[in-house]
């Protein structure tokens, strides 16, 4: 079932969060929507949870319009960003609680509910620790029950809001491997709130890059990531040198896009080094053009920054490999 | 993340009804009857109600009544600076025990504890006793408020500095020790400033409380017009006299000053929360 | 509001004799202050013996002064409990303009001096008052009377539930009872399942301290009552009157009762902190 947002426009007061925002998120896909603070990103997860209403536009799910459908009967999972477990109730009770609050005619039966949750402690690895409290478990662990809670009343929809946020770097990395293999196993359609680049382009299907309550951009990881449809997404993505050509238009270039050379080269440009560092196998120069431009960061491996011995004050030759051109226009 | 904090929660049902009954029933405990008493002392003639409120008793309550109020609440100034201190910063044996037991005066219903001190100060009490020897009369006299005052204030002062006192960085007062402060001048410039909004508003709220008291005061005080009359005791007089306009007259000036007092002592803790913040 | 209780601060320690000193001050006039009123209570209480004593307490009156009290201070919980949750659930899970406003009104009572809580029903409910012509043709007593003495305990206890609910609720939060919803609850199901469980320390220890001062109060009721024996007497003004006509030992006898009442909801007092405190549930 695919989620439509349609025309989507939300005001706080004279603050714009969402001006007219479209887009489809395919069916069984897992989509990131990334942005920095306050691109609206968290906003239209809610709206799409039903949390928040729209000032105007709809939400569809499949064909249905959703807009007006409350939030408990929306049939979403939704998974905060600090978990929000029920403090007071175990593991057990906290996955449990979607099935106990069902109407009775609905509700499955005491033995369904408990070999249903034990199912959930299993696929998210945790069947050993259902008798804990939340505030027991660290919160690696803890986002996994919200998971599995959001995951057991079988949601058509399955919402993240700045899933792996509060955890540390370690467990993260570890997290987003794990949902990543968790939704290639149940293919419930998907969609995660970040504001990490890496976290978006390694974990998701689709990239959706908002900025001031817009959309920016979607496709899969390789076509945002190589393809920037704007200087802003191109920024946010990483880093950008920035040359100024004529005709007023700039060419945007990745650090690790530039061919280093240590003697003079034909087509590449003469910069001196500001400073440089390696950072794990990454060799990072910082360099001043010769020709008087904006310092630029470059990337090279640390076995070839090594070669050319590089030190504060050389002057290096760079060509860049690969570009991407924008208008004047484009870049406001 | 940014987000407004209004217009969201919109899920969360039972807004109207909440709010609803919330209002209903502050307007039908509270402001209602409050209302009536300023619609009640709208009756009365100007120059009656100066009369009354200006009359040499009236007067004689009102210093008696703030007078021992102030005094009762700058002994707890002191006393309950200390005790706070003392609660936060040291360990003793029983310390627990007498952590809870300064909330005494909030648990004790006043008529006890006015009965209580009235015993132990007239001059047959254990404290009466002595005092008279050296000459000091301590109930039917204003001390004797004054003591009941300093029994009932003592916990607003403690359990307003008590907090502030655990919250104030230690490392602070180790830094002024490392930068060569002797003790004495670390608590005085150090710690005693961080504590002063807080104990203003303790001193603050003790006072507000001491000019309304009425149970611990009213055995241990004496009622004599002019000399022992607190202006509590006064209303109830005049209403057992069946002068009901007296009675509201006054009342009407307690309350004002009372709702002059809740502002000050909301600013105070305005002033000092935004500042810990 | 519900403390928690840090573990002491020892970074810079004072030297002995001042700890010593301080510690003794201290204790020294607590001592003076609250434990002698206290054993002054019990001792006047047993002057004449245990079995004077116990006449005071069953006494009729006495007992009658209790049935009220309990009634008073009953209806004074259940009112301001139901109040309590209301207005914190208003005020902590939505924003609204007038918001602070309401919190001060709520607040107001504690600024009112208990006689004159007791006045401003005399003059709403009495003969003289603005609906007491009304009352009186309609056959409704309410002061001097039973329903004035449960007014005025509700006034002055009104804040003390609601106090301790918002601070808590509002730093709980809304994620719970926005998950709740998602997953299907409804609002009877979010608010006994997620959100009672959550406050229910807070809850009781408002309502320890709502009870102690509806069955302390004296003041207030004091004005309203009429000190009708048997009938609109309550226990602190039973003491008062006992005391009055120079029956001390009864006077204190009664009094004994609830000085070990407030004893006892110290003791809960203590009991609700730690247990708060050991489930992570303090505001702030």
């Amino acid at each position: 079932m695919n989620i439509e947002v349609r025309n989507i426009e939300k005001r706080y007061g004279s603050f714009t969060a969402l001006g007219d925002v479209s887009h489809v998120f395919e069916s069984g896909k897992l989509s990131a929507l990334l942005g920095p603070s306050g691109s609206g990103k968290t906003t239209l997860l809610r709206i799409i949870a039903g949390l928040e209403n729209a000032d105007q536009g709809q939400v569809l799910f499949g064909c249905e319009d959703a807009s007006h459908r409350h939030a408990r009967y929306r049939g979403v999972g939704f998974v905060f960003q600090h978990y929000a477990l029920f403090r007071h109730m175990t593991v057990f009770e906290n996955i449990a609680f979607g099935l106990r609050v069902k109407a009775r005619s609905q509700r499955p039966s005491r033995s369904e509910i408990r070999k249903k949750v034990e199912r959930l402690l299993k696929l998210v690895q945790l069947d050993w620790l259902g008798g804990r409290m939340p505030s027991e478990l660290p919160g690696g662990q803890r986002q996994r029950v919200a998971l599995a809670r959001a995951l057991a009343v079988e949601p058509r929809l399955l919402l993240l809001d700045e899933p792996f946020g509060a955890l540390d770097a370690n467990v993260r990395s570890e997290l987003r491997q794990w949902l990543r293999r968790l939704h290639d196993e149940i293919h419930v359609t998907s969609i995660f709130v970040t504001h990490d680049v890496e976290e978006a382009l390694e974990v998701s299907d689709q990239v959706v890059v908002m900025n001031a309550g817009k959309i920016e951009q979607s496709g899969s990881p390789d076509e945002v990531y190589d393809h920037p449809a704007s200087p802003f997404v191109y920024r946010f993505l990483g880093h950008a040198n920035i040359f100024q050509v004529a005709g007023g238009s700039s060419l945007y270039v990745r650090p690790h896009d530039f061919d280093v050379f240590g003697e003079h080269f034909p087509g590449a440009i003469a910069a001196q080094v500001l400073g440089c560092r390696s950072v794990g196998a990454i060799g990072r120069i910082d360099l001043q053009p010769n020709n008087g431009g904006d310092p630029l960061q470059v990337e090279t491996d640390k076995n070839s920054m090594r070669s050319m011995q590089v030190v504060e004050g050389k002057t290096l030759y760079i060509r860049p490999r690969a570009s991407k051109q924008y208008t004047a226009a484009a870049e406001i | 993340m940014f987000r407004f904090p209004s217009c969201r929660r919109k899920v969360i049902p039972g807004f109207g009804l909440s709010l609803g009954f919330t209002l209903f029933y502050l307007g039908l405990i509270v402001i209602i009857p409050l209302a009536a008493t300023f619609l009640k002392s709208a009756e009365l003639d100007w120059s009656e109600f100066r009369a009354t409120v200006g009359s040499p008793r009236v007067m004689a309550s009102y210093r008696l009544s703030f007078g021992a109020s102030l005094a009762a609440a700058l002994v707890n100034g002191v006393f309950g600076f200390l005790t706070a201190w003392v609660l936060v910063r040291y360990s003793f044996p029983g310390r627990r025990i007498v952590d809870a037991l300064v909330d005494l005066p909030f648990a004790l219903p006043t008529a006890v504890a006015g009965i209580a001190l009235t015993t132990i100060y007239a001059e047959t009490g254990w404290m009466g006793q002595w005092m008279k020897e050296v000459g000091i009369k301590a109930a039917f006299s204003p001390l004797g408020i004054m003591i009941a005052l300093i029994f009932v204030g003592l916990p607003f002062v403690v359990r307003t500095i008590q907090p502030v006192l655990e919250d104030l960085d230690a490392e602070l007062e180790e830094v002024a020790a490392s930068l060569g402060a002797s003790r004495f001048k670390t608590i005085t410039k150090v710690v005693f400033p961080s504590v002063f909004p807080a104990l203003i508003t303790g001193i603050a709220l003790a006072f507000a409380r001491g000019v309304g008291e009425y149970g611990s005061v009213v055995f241990i005080s004496g009622n004599m017009p002019m000399k022992t009359e607190i202006t509590p005791l006064l209303i109830i007089t005049k209403l057992e006299q069946y002068d009901t306009a007296g009675a509201t007259a006054i009342a009407v000036v307690m309350l004002v000053i009372s709702f002059v007092l809740l502002l000050l002592i909301n600013l105070l803790q305005a002033g000092y929360a935004g500042r810990r913040a | 509001m519900i403390r928690s209780h840090p573990e002491l601060r020892r970074s810079v320690q004072d030297p002995a004799w001042v700890r010593g000193g301080a510690i003794a001050l201290v204790l020294l006039f607590l001592g003076l202050v609250l434990f002698m009123p206290l054993i002054a209570v019990f001792r006047e209480a047993l002057r004449k013996g245990a079995d004077a004593y116990w006449a005071a307490l069953r006494n009729p009156e006495t007992l009658d002064a209790v049935r009220l009290t309990l009634l008073a201070a009953l209806l004074a919980v259940i009112f301001n409990a139901v109040f309590g949750l209301m207005a914190s659930w208003a005020i902590a899970k939505f924003r609204f303009p007038g918001r602070h406003i309401l919190i001060s009104l709520i607040d107001l009572p504690f600024a009112v001096s208990p006689v004159v809580s007791g006045l401003v029903y005399v003059l709403l409910f009495g003969a003289q008052g603005v609906l007491g012509p009304w009352l009186q043709a309609h056959g409704f007593r309410i002061i001097f009377a039973v329903p004035g003495i449960v007014l005025a305990t509700v006034f002055v206890t009104f804040p003390f539930i609601a106090r301790e609910l918002i601070p808590l609720m509002e730093a709980q939060g809304t994620d719970e009872e926005e998950s709740a919803v998602v997953l299907g609850a409804n609002g009877w199901q979010t608010f006994w399942r997620v959100t009672l469980p959550n406050i229910k320390w807070g809850l009781l220890y408002g309502i320890i301290l709502c009870n102690a001062r509806a069955m302390g109060e004296f003041g207030a009721v004091s004005v309203v009552s009429g000190h009708i024996r048997g009938q609109t007497t309550t226990v602190p003004l039973q003491v008062e009157m006992l005391y009055n006509e120079y029956n001390f030992v009864a006077a204190f006898a009664v009094a004994s009762m609830l000085a070990i009442l407030a004893l006892i909801t110290l003791v809960l007092k203590s009991v609700v902190e730690w247990c708060a405190k050991r489930k992570g549930m303090v505001a702030g």
